[in-house]
C-alpha cells in the first residue's frame, strides 16, 4: 500500500513534468473549448434540437474526445516507453507488483483528465454561462466508467507492440478516425446515414452518447446499452492488462 | 564457508544458440566473485538465470537458499540486483529514486545516509537524464543496497565509464564488501577482476574454462615474468654470470633484460634488485612485466580479450 501511494504520487510528479503531456491533458480540452466558441458563439448549433447552445453541445463531446486522447495516447506512450527504456526491467527486480505499477498510472492519468474536464466545465460556466448538467455528481460517473473503460485500450496496446514507435503510430491510426466518427468532433447527426452505421462500432461513440445524454439530464436508464458497451470494454481491459503485462 | 549461491549444471539456450552450456560453480559467503569472458560469453545469462529473471533450461541453482524462479519474490526482498540495461524515468530526481524504491521493501536501509555513503549529496536534485554515467552506476548501486541485502549482483558495472570513474567505482565496491556483503559480478575488463575479485571464473563459448583466485591463475600460467634496466657502469663478466642464475639475460649494450618462467618463490624483481644492490651496480630505469589475467585469457583460449 506504502509503495503504491509513493508509485502515484512519484508519476503524478513525473506526468506535470512532461509538457506535452500535461498541455495535451488539461489544457487541450480547454484551448478546443475556447476556438469552437469563437466560431461558433454559444447558440444551437445546426441540426441540434431543442434549446442547448453550441458550448454546452461541445463540453460533453471534448470530454469524450479528452478521454479517447488520453486512454489512446497517455497510458500507451508511458508504459510503452517505460518497457523499451528498461525502466520496468529496473523495477522487476525489486518485489513490487505489476498491479501496483498499473494501478498508479491509472490512478494519475484519471486524476489528471478528470482536472482538464474540470477546468473545460470551469471555462465553459465562468466564460459561456454554460448551464451545468441537472445532476453533476452523475456526469461525472460517466466521466468515471468512460475513462476507466478506456484505459484498458491503452494497455493492451502498450502490451501488444513491441517499441514506443509502434504503439504511438497504433494510438494515432486509432484515435483520429474515432474522433471524427464517433461525434466527439461533430455530432453524429450531420453525417450520412451509412456512416452513422460504421460508428456504431467504434467505441468512443458509446463515450460520447452517454456523457451527451447525462449531460441533458437523461437517467442512466436511458443509456443501457453505452453502459454495457462501456462495462465490458472495461473488464475485458482490466482482464486482459492484467493477464499480457510484460516487464519487458 | 557457507555457499550463498550454488549453480550446478546450469544450461541455457536461445533457439539454436547455446548461451550457457553446463557450467557450475559456488559463491561463498563475504567474497566478491567475478565472471569474466568477453562478450557473447554467457556471463549475463548467467547472472540473470540466478537473478529470477531469466528460465534455465537445465541444472539446478540455489541462491540464499532458494530456486531463483520459485523463490523469485524472497530473492528480490534479500538481494540487490544492478542490470546490464536498465533505466529511470528521465525526468526522476535522485532522492526520488531512492525513496521510491525503499518503499518497495519491507526493512529498507536509511536512503539520507545512502546518499552521504555514495557521494550523492551534490546531486540529490538532479534529474536522472542529468547524470554522467557514474553518477547514474552510483544510484544503481545505491539501489541495489537499498533492501539491506546478502548478496549483490553486478552486471558489468563499469562498462562505458572513462577510467578514473571506472576506479572510484571499484573502490565503492570494496567498500561494499567490507561491510559484510556477498558480491557476484561480471566484467569483460580483466584488470578490474585482477583488482577486486578473490575468485575469478572465466568464461568461453558458455564453459567456465578456468576458475580460480586471480593470483592462482597467473601463478599456474605459463608465461615468464621479466625486468628490464640500464646499467649506468657498464656490465662486468661477474654481474653477468650472477644474473644469469636468476634467468635469461639479454643484452643490448647498457640495456639488459632477464626473464624467467612464472611462479618463482620470490618476484624475480626483488631478486634482481637485491643481486644489483649486493654487487653495488649502479642501474636506472627499471621496469617489470608479470603476467595479468588478461595473459591467463589468452592462453586458455587463444584470444585476446581487449573490449
Amino acid at each position: 500500500m506504502k509503495s503504491l501511494l509513493k508509485m502515484t504520487w512519484m508519476e503524478a510528479k513525473l506526468f506535470l513534468r512532461e509538457p506535452a503531456a500535461a498541455f495535451f491533458t488539461l489544457a487541450f480540452p480547454l484551448v478546443m473549448l475556447l476556438i469552437f466558441a469563437t466560431i461558433y458563439g454559444n447558440t444551437p448549433p445546426p441540426g441540434s434540437t431543442g434549446s442547448q447552445g453550441a458550448i454546452d453541445a461541445l463540453i460533453p463531446a471534448f470530454t469524450a474526445m479528452v478521454i479517447g486522447i488520453t486512454g489512446l495516447m497517455a497510458v500507451t506512450m508511458t508504459m510503452a516507453t517505460y518497457r523499451e527504456n528498461g525502466i520496468l526491467r529496473r523495477l522487476r527486480t525489486t518485489p513490487v507488483k505489476p498491479l501496483v505499477v498499473m494501478a498508479a498510472q491509472v490512478a494519475v492519468v484519471f486524476v489528471m483528465t478528470g482536472l482538464g474536464v474540470l477546468i473545460l466545465l470551469a471555462a465553459g460556466v465562468l466564460l459561456y454561462h454554460v448551464r451545468l448538467p441537472g445532476n453533476p455528481i452523475s456526469f461525472l460517473g460517466g466521466y468515471a466508467l468512460s475513462s476507466l473503460s478506456f484505459f484498458g485500450i491503452g494497455f493492451i496496446l502498450a502490451g501488444v507492440l513491441p517499441t514506443a514507435r509502434t504503439a504511438q503510430v497504433v494510438a494515432m491510426v486509432l484515435l483520429y478516425p474515432m474522433l471524427i466518427l464517433s461525434g466527439a468532433a461533430w455530432p453524429r447527426e450531420l453525417m450520412p446515414a451509412a456512416v452513422q452505421k460504421v460508428t456504431a462500432c467504434i467505441p468512443l461513440t458509446y463515450v460520447v452518447n452517454l456523457l451527451r445524454g447525462l449531460w441533458a439530464g437523461e437517467p442512466w436508464g436511458a443509456h443501457l446499452l453505452d453502459v454495457a458497451v462501456l462495462v465490458v470494454m472495461l473488464l475485458a481491459g482490466a482482464f486482459i492488462s492484467a493477464r499480457i503485462f510484460r516487464w519487458e | 564457508m557457507d555457499a550463498i549461491v550454488q549453480v550446478n549444471g546450469l544450461r541455457k539456450a536461445y533457439g539454436a544458440t547455446v548461451a550457457v552450456d553446463g557450467i557450475s560453480f559456488e559463491v561463498c559467503h563475504g567474497e566478491i566473485f567475478g565472471m569474466v569472458g568477453p562478450n557473447g560469453a554467457g556471463k549475463t545469462t548467467t547472472i540473470e538465470c540466478l537473478e529470477g529473471l531469466r528460465k534455465p533450461d537445465g541444472g539446478r541453482l540455489s541462491v540464499l537458499g532458494v530456486d531463483p524462479i520459485l523463490g523469485s519474490q524472497v530473492l528480490r526482498e534479500r538481494a540487490g540486483m544492478q542490470l546490464q540495461q536498465s533505466n529511470l524515468p528521465d525526468r526522476m530526481k535522485v532522492w526520488e529514486a531512492l525513496d521510491l524504491y525503499a518503499s518497495f521493501y519491507p526493512r529498507p536501509v536509511d536512503w539520507q545516509a545512502l546518499i552521504a555513503q555514495l557521494g550523492l549529496e551534490e546531486k540529490r536534485n538532479t534529474p536522472f537524464a542529468k547524470l554522467s554515467g557514474g553518477q547514474k552506476q552510483r544510484l544503481f548501486i545505491a539501489l541495489a543496497l537499498l533492501p539491506d541485502p546478502q548478496l549483490i549482483f553486478l552486471d558489468e558495472l563499469t562498462t562505458g565509464l572513462d577510467p578514473q570513474a571506472r576506479r572510484a567505482i571499484w573502490d565503492l565496491i570494496l567498500a561494499v564488501r567490507a561491510l559484510g556483503k556477498t558480491i557476484l559480478l561480471t566484467t569483460h575488463f580483466m584488470e578490474e577482476a585482477e583488482r577486486l575479485c578473490d575468485r575469478v571464473a572465466i568464461l568461453d563459448h558458455g564453459r567456465i574454462v578456468a576458475l580460480d583466485t586471480p593470483s592462482a591463475l597467473i601463478h599456474n600460467l605459463a608465461a615468464e615474468e621479466r625486468v628490464s634496466f640500464t646499467l649506468l657502469g657498464g656490465v662486468s663478466p661477474a654481474l653477468q654470470q650472477a644474473l644469469a642464475q636468476l634467468g635469461s639475460v639479454e643484452m643490448n649494450g647498457d640495456q639488459v633484460t632477464v626473464s624467467s618462467p612464472n611462479g618463482r618463490a620470490r618476484p624475480l624483481v626483488s631478486e634482481v634488485v637485491s643481486l644489483l644492490t649486493a654487487q653495488g651496480a649502479a642501474f636506472r630505469d627499471l621496469s617489470t612485466r608479470q603476467p595479468s589475467l588478461e595473459d591467463v585469457f589468452l592462453s586458455l583460449t587463444g584470444r585476446a580479450m581487449r573490449d
